[in-house]
């Protein structure tokens, strides 16, 4: 593994730790209210300063790194579940039904992804399973299209051949001979999908349509701090920091997942 | 000429399944498009089922999608709930200043783009110094950046006003530029980035080219192989990625407008998403996704108007 994706994988296994210890490492309860330290600045006690109610803002990101991260891994998950069945099916049918489903595929891709999530999301008003589900729904084109190139450049080999020959149905070439080898195309786009994933709940609750308080996310944290920018600046910068370092560790990961470029 | 007439038919059920998905999403609404009313402690039921049977929305689903689809081919846009003009007037009169800013962004992020392009390709140390800011540009939050600007630039500094298009009663072209500068560095970064490391691979790709080794092997200095045959090389797939974008720049604008309190198309957007305005949203997203398909469709042309290879397969 290169250095800079040793660095990402390592941030994250840290940021990931503290997301699920974050009842024991964050340093105080994560609604308690210290009315007498409102807007605290950044001190030793309060290292990221607090809210406008007196709460620990490093106790509230690292809470919400629970919510953030959760939508952006799970909602790649679905990307990806969704995203290699569409592209599988298409790449090795081929015809109409692959004519049928790019288009489709086109479609979603042509839809202006964060108008048409900010839509839904007022329409909906999603709690945070739904709004997994929401950006879920909009992130598998890409996938789609990877593994559809890759089972159309899979399938013309000689050992899809065998298995055909050998009379494997369809659906048993495809699951067990072929979408094994798209495993690495579908694990990088499935790592940038999660800092897809983040980059896109941010923005929704950013908005105030996605998570919603008291639930805290990396998002609805910037969603209530942008009014207070320029007096507290700390309680935007800080959510918009880990979010910003989260998302850069995805990509590095992702790209060093990518196969080196040949000559 | 059959690929161009191909091509511009096939983008025609493309849009189709673009509106489908809009009305159905519009639709999906708990109260419909009458939402607004349903809350409207004044509108009594009886009014409910009166404009319901006025406006249409009685008959089934696929005669009001097929209407609503007619009279949006006609331009008939409707009027928008929250101050009942014509849709398409508000819509209009909001292009403008977004066109001002996606324009110098986009100028903006393809001259970043080339430059950093070209040289990351050629340069080793420059190379790595890039890779990793424009890994960091792709994964800035575009409206976290826009705040972090407004406070150190406008507010800390003070070098460039905090948001709007121009100073009230203060208007000019020195003005105009100085409120552009911010919005359209925010809107440009992320597009820079893809877009560089985009034009890298593509120079790699040019680079290890036999063309370009010809070039050499005939004498041409390293200036010319790389700008005057390689660059050339690497130029048209970098133009269609820079159309393919169009919808990221969709996003980024909604959100770069609203930071900045851009009074642009995407401004409208978000501000007719806090008041459920759905015809207005309605028409908006059917208006992007018809620019995307659109300009999608200007970069396949294009490459095939450019490169013959495209054209045998046609």
């Amino acid at each position: 593994m290169r250095r800079p994706a040793a660095i990402g994988a390592g941030i994250l296994a840290a940021m990931l730790l503290l997301a699920i210890l974050a009842p024991i490492v964050a340093p105080y309860g994560f609604d308690v209210i210290d009315l007498a330290h409102r807007r605290a600045a950044p001190s030793t006690s309060h290292w990221f300063g607090t809210d406008e109610l007196g709460r620990d803002l490093l106790t509230r990101v690292i809470f919400g790194a629970r919510v953030s991260l959760s939508i952006g891994m799970i909602s790649a998950v679905m990307s990806a579940a969704i995203g290699v069945t569409i592209g599988a099916v298409a790449g090795y049918a081929g015809g109409w039904v692959d004519d049928a489903l790019m288009r489709f595929t086109d479609a979603m891709l042509s839809i202006p992804r964060l108008p048409l999530l900010m839509i839904a999301a007022a329409v909906i008003e999603p709690g945070v399973p739904t709004l997994v589900v929401l950006v879920g729904l909009v992130g598998w084109m890409e996938m789609a299209r990877v593994v559809r190139a890759d089972v159309q450049s899979i399938k013309t080999t000689d050992f899809v051949a065998a298995a055909r020959a050998l009379g494997g149905a369809p659906e048993r070439v495809l699951r067990s001979h072929i979408l094994p080898s798209t495993f690495p195309a579908v694990s990088v786009a499935m790592t940038i999908a999660v800092g897809r994933g983040i980059l896109l709940e941010s923005a929704l609750s950013f908005f105030g349509v996605g998570v919603q308080p008291p639930t805290a996310s990396w998002g609805n944290m910037l969603y209530q701090a942008q009014t207070t920018m320029v007096t507290e600046p700390w309680l935007g910068i800080f959510p918009g920091a880990f979010i910003f370092l989260t998302v850069l560790c995805f990509n590095i990961l992702g790209d060093s997942f990518r196969p080196l470029p040949s000559g | 000429m059959r690929f161009v007439v191909r091509r511009v038919v096939q983008t025609i059920p493309l849009l189709l399944v673009v509106s489908v998905l809009v009305f159905v999403l519009i639709h999906a609404t708990p109260g419909g498009p009458l939402t607004l009313y349903l809350e409207n402690p004044n509108v009594r039921p009886a009014d409910i089922e009166r404009l319901k049977r006025q406006l249409g929305l009685d008959r089934p689903l696929p005669v009001q999608y097929l209407s609503w689809l007619w009279a949006f081919v006609r331009g008939d846009w409707g009027f928008s709930y929250a101050d009942g003009r014509p849709v398409m007037q508000r819509l209009l009169e909001r292009l403008p200043a977004t066109l001002e800013l996606v324009g110098t962004s986009t100028l903006l992020g393809v001259i970043v783009a080339l430059i950093v392009g070209i040289l990351a390709s050629v340069r080793r140390g420059f190379d790595r110094v890039t890779t990793i800011a424009v890994v960091a540009g792709i994964s800035l939050p575009v409206f976290w950046f826009g705040l972090v600007l407004q406070l150190v630039f406008a507010n800390a500094l003070g070098w460039f006003p905090s948001s709007g298009r121009s100073t009230i009663g203060f208007g000019g072209f020195g003005d105009q530029a100085m409120h552009l500068v911010l919005p359209a560095i925010v809107l440009a970064s992320a597009q820079a980035a893809g877009w560089s490391r985009y034009l890298r691979g593509s120079m790699h790709l040019a680079l290890a080219m036999p063309f370009t080794t010809a070039a050499r092997a005939r004498g041409a200095s390293e200036r010319r192989v790389v700008l005057h045959h390689a660059l050339r090389y690497a130029l048209l797939p970098f133009v269609t990625v820079v159309l393919l974008d169009a919808s990221i720049m969709a996003s980024g604008a909604v959100v770069t407008e609203s930071v900045f309190a851009w009074p642009g198309v995407g401004g409208l957007f978000t501000e007719s998403l806090a008041k459920r305005d759905y015809t207005v949203l309605m028409a908006f997203l059917m208006c992007g996704s018809i620019v995307v398909a659109v300009l999608n469709l200007l970069a396949d042309l294009a490459v095939h108007a450019i490169d013959p290879r495209t054209r045998e397969a046609a």
